[in-house]
């Protein structure tokens, strides 16, 4: 049996005091809606005679917490979600739900406006009226969303309660006996607390993507390190490494005498790989490997490149993610050669010689030479709006010793050479 | 059972012969001789300026990700185009681009990282802009680290060079040399179209040279 209690006119912080008076009663409880909460009281009656004085007894609950309740008790929850917000007062629906609710107006259904439209052209007013249609043809005609309605309607709906489940914590916190100045003594703490942790993660069926370790210092404020993963994870090896690589690249600026850490639980990321597809690094290892690169070359070095849709030079970023692994093949056909380009980074100041406008003879560095062939001046421009425009004139030139160019010249009619068709 | 058979089975020594594994080129004139780049050993691209080496490689590298496969481009001179590898067919979703910042040494640990890690298809070390100077000073000794941590994987490590560098330790040394620059329209009005290049195996030797073309970007 479950009951529902339904606050008609309460105020808007009022479901924070109803899960306590349903709490009171039943350790589960689900909130439906802000002011309606259902409540399992099977085991109730045993205590408080019958199921009316159950009634009777969260009425009174409620009224001594300040609010006029209608309360419903029925077989299945559903039924006593619809009596609670329809019948004021205490409503008892023992055993034969369809005739208790008979005479509801179909409105107080959960219907789409198309079911409601056909409801109201069949002549269709109350759960009775609907009750009373036969099931095979009812399927037929309204499909699944209509045979739920009409077992809603008879009162034969019968579910579990949907909990609420506090969230569960994986965090953890030391306190030091003694303050650590050293990043390896520090590392087994991090570890024992982290197999303490994945192992609940894994018993609990979760992965985790953010890590958040805030370790006290002495006479210093805390210093506190986020991290964030690609894909969840819960190997504590594999977490630990990337602990220790990012507390190596930000080490703490004095003696740790506590340590917090936490684990954000998210659902893991489950992958079916195909018989057919090749072998793609290990996520949770290719992370681990690009932070120790991203540790030796910087941060914003390594990614994955994207294209930018701008006509500005050098449309591209890297963004720092890891790359995909796509699951099915492309049927498109393979692409022809195309030209590679190389830029220089930065590209290299160049002194040109014109001829009637024309790059005659080009020098910069090593790279010295007759231009043979030149095709331009392509001028491209943009972003004039903003705080960073471009503005060039643009060349492809070809030298005598057969290596091609891409030279500029920006508006200070300085030359450069910005890379090399290879 | 021929000698060398049968003094490994005196020994106790287990015979194991594989047969290669090829990764086609996507070039079909390059790869008619040389079958393909060989998975599991390194390979060696080398050229001067625009003999068509990058042209090469990012061939390569459309060839492996539309095999699904996972690359990386350690780019010790911050020269890649994403670009023009974009347009050669490359799935830039499935790269990792690693940017050296003109550091030789930044570069060799990040392929040694990356082989070791394991499960890349190609992993293209671009030396191109390195001095001779930093490469002469290389230790063999990184080439043969390099060679058997790609032993008995499916990987390739493309190095893309101005010179042979790995030399013994390669399985594949090309040699690219550009043959001509290809320009449309009239004196004056020029439009690059497309380049030809020639390729000539050098390790294993091969009598024959393989030309291809590659067009502009459009």
């Amino acid at each position: 049996m479950f009951a529902c209690i339904h606050l008609p006119a309460a105020p808007p912080a009022a479901s924070k005091a109803l899960r306590d008076c349903a709490e009171s009663f039943s350790p589960e409880a689900e909130l439906s809606a802000p002011h309606t909460i259902l409540f399992d009281v099977s085991r109730l009656n045993l205590l408080y005679g019958g199921l009316s004085e159950v009634a009777e007894a969260v009425a009174r609950h409620a009224a001594s917490m300040g609010f006029e309740a209608n309360v419903a008790i029925a077989p299945n929850a559903e039924t006593a979600l619809i009596a609670a917000r329809n019948f004021p007062g205490i409503t008892l629906i023992p055993e034969e739900a369809a005739d208790a609710l008979a005479n509801l107006d179909i409105e107080n259904l959960p219907l789409t406006p198309e079911l409601w439209q056909t409801l109201e052209a069949w002549g269709i007013r109350t759960f009775h009226d609907f009750a009373r249609l036969p099931d095979t043809g009812l399927a037929e005609r309204l499909g699944e969303a209509g045979v739920y309605l009409h077992r809603l309607a008879r009162g034969a709906v019968d579910r579990p309660l949907r909990v609420l489940q506090p969230a569960t914590q994986y965090e953890e916190r030391v306190d030091l006996e003694h303050s650590l100045t050293e990043l390896e003594p520090l590392l087994f703490i991090l570890a024992r607390i982290l197999n303490d942790q994945c192992e609940r993660l894994q018993s609990h069926g979760m992965a985790t993507n953010e890590i958040h370790l805030v370790l006290e210092l002495e006479n210093r404020p805390e210093h506190a390190r986020e991290l964030h993963l690609p894909v969840p994870m819960r190997q504590s090896k594999a977490i630990l490494k990337l602990l220790q690589l990012d507390l190596e690249a930000h080490s703490p600026p004095a003696a740790v005498v506590a340590v917090r850490l936490t684990l954000k639980p998210v659902p893991p990321k489950h992958v079916q790989n195909g018989i057919f597809l090749p072998v793609t690094p290990a996520p949770d290892k290719l992370e681990v490997t690009l932070t120790r690169i991203r540790a030796l070359v910087g941060e914003r070095n390594v990614g994955v490149p994207e294209l930018l849709n701008t006509h500005r030079p050098a449309p591209f970023q890297l963004t720092l993610r890891q790359p995909d692994t796509p699951l099915r093949w492309t049927d498109s056909p393979p692409a022809a050669p195309r030209i590679a380009f190389r830029y220089f980074s930065p590209p290299l100041a160049a002194q040109v010689q014109l001829d009637q406008g024309r790059p005659l003879r080009l020098a910069a560095g090593t790279i010295r030479g007759n231009v043979i062939t030149s095709a331009g001046p392509w001028r491209t421009s943009g972003d004039w709006w903003s705080c960073n425009p471009w503005d060039r004139d643009e060349w492809d030139v070809s030298l005598n010793d057969g290596a091609l160019y891409r030279i500029y010249r920006d508006p200070k009619a300085a030359w450069f050479i910005e890379g090399t068709y290879d | 059972m021929n000698a060398a058979t049968a003094l490994a089975a005196t020994l106790g020594v287990r015979s194991e012969f594989k047969i290669p594994e090829f990764l086609p080129s996507g070039l079909p004139s390059l790869d008619r001789i040389i079958q393909g780049f060989p998975r599991g050993a390194i390979s060696e691209i080398a050229g001067p300026e625009s003999s068509g080496r990058a042209t090469l490689v990012h061939s390569l590298l459309a060839s492996s990700t539309a095999k699904l496969e996972v690359c990386a481009y350690i780019d010790a001179g911050d020269a890649f185009d994403p670009q023009s590898a974009a347009a050669s067919g490359v799935s830039l979703s499935q790269l990792v681009w690693i940017r050296c910042g003109h550091d030789a040494e930044h570069a060799f640990k990040s392929a040694d990282l990356l082989l070791h890690a394991g499960g890349f298809g190609v992993v293209v070390l671009d030396l191109s802009r390195v001095s001779d100077r930093i490469l002469r000073r290389v230790p063999i000794s990184y080439w043969h680290r390099f060679r058997l941590a790609l032993e008995n994987t499916p990987t390739i490590l493309a190095l893309l060079e101005r010179d042979a560098q790995a030399k013994s330790c390669a399985s594949l040394i090309l040699e690219l040399t550009r043959k001509q620059a290809i320009w449309t329209g009239s004196p004056g009005f020029h439009l690059l179209r497309e380049i030809e290049i020639e390729a000539g195996c050098r390790k294993p030797f091969r009598p024959v040279t393989a030309s291809f073309q590659a067009a502009a970007l459009g």
